[in-house]
């Protein structure tokens, strides 16, 4: 590799955290700049430090919250907690207890930051641009709308990284998706993402690293951003990222945990290097136009099963597979998934659950109401956020239309801390994954952006949004 | 290359794996996420013990609790197999541990498809359930052949079919080593702390 080689967003990223450079014989040692942990994925790694007697290398570089399998109802005492089951309020104490011990800070249920641990890191200004960032939890890929190479990890890294700040890693190939065109009202990120992950496949992003850009993507703001890398792991990629610009900048200003005064300007300055060589080569490239794009559903058992909302669930080549998730989503080639009805919506998660998010669903509910027999939640992405939709007076829009308002949390996303959707129900969810089972035993889910999922609560079926704006 | 890698007296011993035998058990579906292999509700455990019982959960058992009798490792020829061999990108999704802990613990010791995700491959190698891609040809013939007896050589890195036909995988050469010698790897990272130092104290800017 010769000195004037151009760089990609993530080479650049990458070999500034080499502790040291991989060999064919042995992986790099990457160090990690920001550790997030969660109540999930963290109590056996924990318990390796403990047995071997190991502290915590950097808990100043560590940060805890409580959000997977917390409830969403307010808990003030260890019964409210139990509303997820005793296992899950043990295994909340148990990160309470771990934190403590280890000296790592946790946004515990006395914290304005608790929340959605994708929410809090860039809300708390943890999350910045050119920074390695790992936790146990796929959707890590979200802060890599900051220019931040981050990443989902196992629970044994989350030790190594717990008792060493450091990772073994692969270098990965690199994969530009380029997004070009102006979006149509009612048009979203997620829909966006959707129509990416629909066109590249659930695994067309393995062993890559994905860099978004396009004009597309230039224009949207921070929450939008996130969205779109939040959903990178969907298609199989290691990390999503985009090059920080002014509007990432404008974003983290004044945040609690970003640099302030002098070491603004120099942190500023180091970033704006970060963005991509022209002309750097990437080892594979996809270009979508995102002009005459619809709003997206998806009407299978994986997120890459997505269709516009206006199209009817398509045919197929007719594999065991394709069979099996249109069995189970109990749809058939052929029909609109409009008419299609809907038992509950469900507005949050790490993907859709920013006070963007919240505004877009408000907007559409706003002097309407759920239709009769709909569960509609609404699941804010942290404590703050909760705090900001209520300062504008959108939980009053919420409620009025009759959805429930809850604390935050992971919640509905993955049924294990008491929001669960029922047998068989059908569920039009702002989150990630329609995966079987994934928000409850036998839940159907269609993946939809919070426009789309609040036009369905209003009408009770799978709803085009653009009727509403 | 097997002297940088030192043994640490604080790591956590994998038993090492050099030679795996054993018919197979077939799961074709693609795709098959992490949420199949252990649903999130059983996640609320502070252990890696105990999940092979949740298993694929969803599939394994009917909603009376009892066992499916369609589902492959349910039949009784599936007794005591340890190779999987799944449809196409297997074990994506999420990043839990929990699925390479539940497949172990149920007996499971590798998983064989034409792609396996990313953090699934990962966390797999850290476990000691060997991760092995192998391309369509050999995959339709293994599909086409439920409980058919191969053997996985990881010195090698080569898959015996029972017709003595061989065929090679890709595996990192580090994986392997640490496979054959049932290294943990936070040892090895333990034995880089100066370098972590170093690295801490020269770079330009603190995170």
């Amino acid at each position: 590799m010769s000195n004037t080689k151009r760089r990609t967003l993530y080479e650049k990223v990458w070999s500034d955290h080499l502790v040291v450079d991989e060999s064919r014989d042995t992986p790099a040692i990457l160090y990690i700049d920001l550790h997030l942990i969660h109540e999930v994925t963290t109590p056996q790694a924990f318990s390796v430090l403990r047995s071997l007697e190991l502290p915590v290398r950097r808990p100043d570089l560590t940060l805890g919250t409580l959000d997977h399998s917390t409830p969403t109802l307010p808990v003030r005492t260890f019964k409210d907690l139990q509303i997820a089951g005793n296992d899950a309020a043990n295994q909340v104490r148990k990160m309470q207890q771990n934190c403590q011990e280890f000296g790592v800070e946790l946004h515990d249920f006395d914290s304005i930051h608790r929340g959605i641990v994708h929410v809090i890191g860039p809300e708390l200004g943890a999350t910045q641009p050119g920074k390695t960032i790992v936790c146990g939890d796929s959707h890590t890929s979200t802060h890599g709308a900051f220019g931040a190479l981050a990443f989902g990890i196992g629970t044994t890294e989350v030790g190594h990284v717990l008792a060493t700040q450091c990772l073994l890693q692969r270098k990965a190939r690199t994969f530009a998706v380029e997004i070009s065109g102006q979006l149509a009202h009612g048009v979203t990120a997620k829909d966006v993402v959707l129509a990416i992950i629909g066109k590249i496949g659930v695994d067309g992003g393995t062993g890559h690293v994905i860099e978004f850009c396009g004009d597309t993507i230039r224009s949207m703001g921070m929450e939008s951003r996130m969205t779109v890398c939040n959903m990178s792991i969907e298609a199989g990629a290691r990390a999503g990222m985009i090059a920080p610009d002014t509007t990432t900048f404008e974003y983290l200003k004044g945040r609690d945990n970003a640099p302030q005064g002098a070491a603004w300007k120099r942190a500023v300055n180091r970033w704006q290097a970060l963005a991509s060589d022209t002309d750097a080569a990437y080892d594979k490239t996809v270009s979508l136009s995102a002009s005459d794009l619809a709003p997206m559903v998806t009407f299978g058992t994986n997120p890459g099963m997505v269709v516009p909302i206006d199209a009817d669930v398509p045919h197929h080549d007719g594999s065991t597979s394709y069979k099996k998730a249109l069995d189970y989503m109990q749809l058939e080639s052929g029909k609109p998934l409009s008419q299609s009805p809907v038992d509950v919506v469900f507005v949050g998660s790490c993907t859709n659950s920013r006070l963007t998010d919240l505004q877009e669903a408000a907007n559409i509910l706003e002097g309407r109401k759920v239709a009769d027999g709909v569960r509609m939640l609404v699941v804010p992405g942290s404590q703050q956020i909760k705090n900001d939709a209520e300062a504008l007076g959108l939980h009053k829009i919420f409620t009025a239309a009759g959805a429930e308002w809850r604390e935050s949390g992971c919640s509905m996303c993955l049924g294990m801390n008491g929001d669960t959707v029922g047998q068989g129900q059908l569920s039009v969810s702002t989150s990630n994954r329609n995966f079987e089972g994934r928000q409850g035993v036998g839940a159907r889910t269609v993946l939809a952006s919070p426009m789309t999922a609040a036009a369905s609560a209003i009408e009770g079926r799978v709803a085009d949004p653009r009727r509403y704006l | 290359m097997r002297t940088h890698v030192v043994t640490s007296d604080t790591s956590i011993p994998m038993k090492p794996i050099k030679i795996l035998t054993s018919n197979t058990v077939i799961l074709p579906s693609t795709d098959i996420d992490t949420d199949q292999i252990i649903p999130a509700r059983f996640l609320t455990t502070t252990t890696r013990e105990g999940l092979g019982k949740h298993l694929f959960s969803e599939w394994r058992y009917l909603k009376d609790g009892s066992d499916n009798p369609d589902f492959a490792l349910n039949a009784p020829a599936a007794k005591g197999s340890e190779i999987l061999v799944a449809g196409n990108n297997f074990g994506c999704g999420s990043s839990r541990e929990h699925a390479p802990w539940a497949l172990l613990d149920f007996g499971i010791k590798a998983v064989i498809s034409t792609e396996i995700a990313d953090i699934f491959r990962s966390n797999s190698l850290k476990n000691g359930l060997l991760p092995i891609v192998v391309g369509p040809s050999v995959h339709d013939w293994l599909l086409d052949n439920p409980g058919a007896s191969i053997s996985i050589d990881v010195e090698t890195s080569k898959i015996t079919l029972p017709n003595n036909e061989q065929c090679t995988y890709p595996i990192d050469s580090f994986a392997r080593h640490c496979l054959l010698e049932g290294i943990d790897q936070l040892g090895f990272l333990q034995n880089h702390i100066t370098d972590i130092e170093k690295f801490e104290e020269k770079r330009s800017w603190k995170p």
